[in-house]
């Protein structure tokens, strides 16, 4: 007879294990499990708001205390979900103030809020401490004033890159008057200036302040007041540096950052003139984290800043760099986990780029804790691959984007199927994989083959039949979520596959060749899947094989979602047209 | 272990061969986009036309003909130049028709997409607002016209450096939110740091009465207001057509019926812009690159608000704005 362990026991052993990964795990072991766990789960993560119902999600745990929520899939970042699809933190937030009233954190990502959203979490939630949103839109100052002026326990209001309606500075002064237990603060997504003396103020009295992020409308002067007033700041993003330059400006800058002796991260720096970087240099030798990707600094004055930051893990920054730039950085920067390379001119014709497979090649070879990659450039070659994978078999994220679609080695003009096979094979705890120019079928039955831990993968302009998808639905184990666009294929591989997609959180196909028929097939014999046919220019009568312009496809407990757009098709709207026959006008 | 669906009875996907296939624009003697259901083949339909030569992606280098595929599906006519234009971006399901068993029957048909750009680059100058989009075939009535319209507006020469680029949508994937914040400061810093000629982007914002966020639209990517009333129809259509998530049902069926293209035809909104001076003024009475330079802000108004605006303005500008 099995002996049971006590519950209390069983707490306490959980209280030791964070990862909700091994929670959902050990729920299933069996209902008294099931129960202990789920009454202990403080932070909860729902990658996909429609998966769940928000009701379930708070009946299941009651002792929840932080939730993150994803809302539109991540090619609505590249404007390939029309506005209006969905994702609303509204119903969440309205079944949360009823059933979890002790919550205290709320993370949001690609999802709509609203001012009223907001004004409620503000009301409902008596010990709220934080609220990060992350790509999100719908709101304006006014739902952050709400925010600012009632939670008197905030620690933490971060707008990461969010669509705000601004309508003024004032959001700023909503703050408690009296000191504030403000940790992190980031509004710099907002356009609008705010009053530097509110902004002074705030940060006199807010002593455990240690994350600013400032938005563009900040001025250089009011940087340096603002860093005389909290030079205990780890992280900072910066303002707009684009001032005149002035002998006094320059030197004040440089002391105020030179006071800053526990800066770890630096973000921000829109405009930033070469002048003025040195004014930087103070704070180099202790930077972690070190975001450039909006300054447009030549490649000299790159070099002279990043060679003094010897303990940098992670870097973004433009193709400004260029190769030899990238050169410095396997030279400087040893400790790097994690580059990005971002397109200073991101058009389709752009062909100067001036990075091309060399650079990430250098950084690969001179950076032995790379893990992270995300990569533009115009063109690759196979070798290049080959060699980054030899040489970096540790890489977590790998994410390329050959600008120019369809564009093969352009030394030996074959496609690039060897070169990704050598980074599936080689790059063994792979997680997350993009790939990109000139790909066969071949390519992918490579990564089906060997990419077993790859969790998220992103094609574009790829592949030639319905074998691509057919090796990557029967092939990668560990795949949550594929996101797909512009590739030949469609129906005989997702049918085919069909289970696979109750094993995954996700899946985007947009301009492909996924017939309407395919879909509600889909939809119909598999119920616990939303089918969601997503055209912005729908035809009158749709026939059986008329291509759909997006199908987005995930599992969920919750059924059809009430909330869709006239643009987006399930067939719990249109359930009298069964997949039968249908008299075509 | 894999639910195999591909057992479907062929009837499921059964097109009486009495009846004349149109493709969904109700053009007759085309047929739709062939299918590749899930026996890949709908044997009465009449694979004439233009559609698929036409629509086909095909990889390839540029002005790389693919003579195989006409071989292969010899029932395709030769397309006529207007079709193509009019279908440009449908794909074409013969080449998905390629299923698990059989031999790559697309190999040497790789998607033109270099071909597809061989068209727009005809077309270079006449980026539709937001951009070519790739994957969406243009709406129904406006297809013949405002192609013509802009390919016509492409010769005229317009020298905007953005518009002369071809785009597609998302493509590279970078966010929006850093294309917006590069644009704007591009176009500050344009003379400092390339020394690169070129007119950055001209973003405003557009704010519509009633509606929970504003945006922002470049108008360096449009030529003429027919353009930036389309555009700002289909970003703002979501919600006059009650799609802002609170209204619900509700809102769809109060609204389906109405367009915002009737309401900014109609009475019930206006078209307006802040200029140089802190003024509102109605759109559509100065030219358009006069317009583009005093422009600081947009807003779409209710018709009642704007009638301190000037009253004859108000009906030239609604000729204006009709197509």
């Amino acid at each position: 007879m099995a002996l049971r362990l006590p519950s209390k026991v069983l707490e306490h052993i959980l209280s030791f294990i964070d990862s909700n990964e091994d929670r959902n795990s050990v729920s299933l072991v069996c209902k008294s499990w099931f129960e202990t766990e789920r009454k202990t789960r403080k932070r909860v993560f729902v990658g996909n708001c429609y998966a769940v119902s928000p009701a379930a999600v708070a009946r299941r745990f009651p002792e929840m205390r932080s939730l993150t929520l994803k809302g539109k899939p991540h090619f609505a970042d590249y404007n390939l979900v029309p506005d209006g699809w969905g994702g609303y933190a509204c119903p969440w937030v309205d079944a949360l103030a009823a059933k979890s009233p002790s919550l205290e954190e709320i993370r949001l990502k690609r999802m709509v809020v609203t001012d009223e959203c907001l004004e409620k979490i503000a009301a409902s939630f008596k010990d709220f401490k934080v609220l990060v949103l992350t790509s999100c839109e719908g709101f304006s100052t006014d739902g952050i004033a709400a925010i600012a002026s009632t939670c008197r326990n905030l620690r933490v209001l971060e707008l990461r890159e969010c669509i705000v309606e601004d309508l003024g500075g004032d959001w700023l002064s909503y703050f408690p008057k009296t000191s504030t237990s403000l940790v992190s603060l980031d509004f710099s997504c907002l356009d609008s200036e705010v009053k530097i003396s509110d902004l002074e103020r705030l940060v006199s009295r807010s002593p455990n302040l240690k994350s600013l992020k400032l938005n563009p409308a900040v001025t250089l002067d009011g940087l340096v007041s603002i860093l005389s007033r909290a030079p205990q700041l780890t992280e900072l993003g910066t303002g707009s540096f684009a001032a005149e330059l002035k002998p006094e400006a320059f030197s004040k800058l440089s002391k105020a950052f030179s006071n800053c002796k526990q800066l770890q991260s630096l973000s921000g720096l829109w405009d930033v003139l070469p002048e003025y970087l040195p004014a930087l240099y103070s704070v180099c030798p202790g930077l972690i984290s070190l975001n450039l990707s909006y300054a447009t600094v030549r490649m000299p004055d790159l070099v002279e800043l990043l060679r003094r930051c010897s303990k940098l893990q992670k870097l973004w920054v433009m193709d400004l760099i260029e190769d030899k730039g990238l050169e410095a950085v396997a030279t400087y920067c040893k400790e790097l986990r994690e580059l990005r390379v971002f397109p200073s001119e991101p058009d389709l014709d752009a062909t100067n780029i001036p990075v091309t497979e060399q650079g990430l090649v250098y950084v690969s070879k001179g950076c032995r804790k790379l893990e992270s990659v995300l990569y533009f450039c115009v063109q690759f070659t196979n070798a290049a691959l080959i060699t980054i994978a030899r040489k970096r078999p540790n890489l977590k994220c790998f994410r390329l984007c050959v600008i120019e679609p369809f564009a093969p080695d352009y030394k030996t003009n074959e496609p690039l199927d060897k070169g990704f096979k050598a980074i599936a094979e080689g790059c063994k705890d792979l997680r997350r994989l993009s790939v990109s120019g000139l790909l066969s079928d071949k390519a992918f039955k490579y990564i089906g083959k060997h990419a077993k831990k790859v969790r998220m993968l992103s094609i574009a302009f790829a592949g030639d039949s319905d074998l691509m998808l057919h090796h990557l639905l029967s092939g990668c184990e560990s795949l949550k979520k594929l996101e797909i666009r512009d590739c030949p294929f469609g129906d005989t591989a997702l049918l085919e596959n069909a289970a696979k997609l109750e094993t995954m959180r996700s899946l985007w196909m947009s301009s492909c060749f996924v017939s309407f028929g395919a879909c509600k097939l889909l939809s119909q014999k598999m119920p616990r899947l939303n089918v969601e046919v997503i055209d912005e220019h729908p035809p009158k009568t749709r026939p059986e094989s008329s291509p759909v312009e997006r199908i987005y496809i995930y599992r969920t407990v919750a059924g059809p979602r009430m909330d869709t757009p006239e643009f987006v098709w399930t067939l719990h709207k249109n359930p009298e047209i069964g997949v039968s026959r249908l008299a075509i006008k | 272990m894999s639910y195999r669906l591909l057992s479907v009875d062929k009837e499921e996907v059964d097109i009486s061969p009495g009846l004349k296939e149109r493709n969904y624009l109700g053009l007759s003697d085309c047929s739709s986009v062939d299918s590749s259901t899930i026996h890949n083949r709908v044997p009465d339909v009449e694979k004439s036309n233009l559609i698929f030569k036409a629509t086909e992606l095909r990889l390839g280098l540029p002005e790389s003909q693919s003579p195989e595929r006409e071989t292969d599906f010899g029932l395709l006519s030769p397309r006529t130049p207007d079709e193509k234009l009019l279908f440009p971006l449908l794909p074409s399901k013969d080449t998905a028709s390629a299923t698990i068993g059989h031999k790559n029957v697309v190999s040497g048909n790789k998607r033109g997409f270099a071909d597809t750009w061989d068209e727009f680059s005809s077309v270079k100058g006449s980026v539709r607002p937001g951009g070519i989009n790739m994957m969406l075939s243009p709406k129904v009535k406006d297809v013949p016209k405002s192609l013509q319209e802009e390919r016509s507006h492409a010769k005229g020469g317009s020298n905007n450096a953005p518009a002369a680029k071809a785009q597609v949508v998302g493509w590279p994937p970078i966010r929006s939110y850093r294309k917006n914040t590069m644009a704007s400061s591009t176009s500050k810093n344009t003379d400092e740091v390339d020394g690169k000629p070129g007119l950055g982007a001209l973003f405003v914002k557009v704010s519509m009465d009633g509606a929970p966020y504003l945006r922002k639209v470049d108008l360096r990517t449009y030529t003429s207001y027919q353009q930036l009333s389309s555009a700002l129809e289909k970003m703002f259509s979501c919600f006059t057509l009650g799609q802002c998530g609170l209204h619900g049902a509700q809102g769809r069926e109060r609204m389906s019926e109405i367009k915002l293209k009737d309401l900014l035809h109609g009475s019930e909104f206006v078209l307006t812009y802040e200029d140089k001076d802190g003024d509102w003024m109605l759109v559509g009475d100065v030219p358009w690159e006069i317009f583009t330079e005093t422009c600081q802000k947009l807003k779409i108004m209710k018709g009642s608000d704007s009638i301190g605006l000037a009253p004859g303005a108000v009906e030239k500008s609604k000729n204006k704005d009709r197509v």
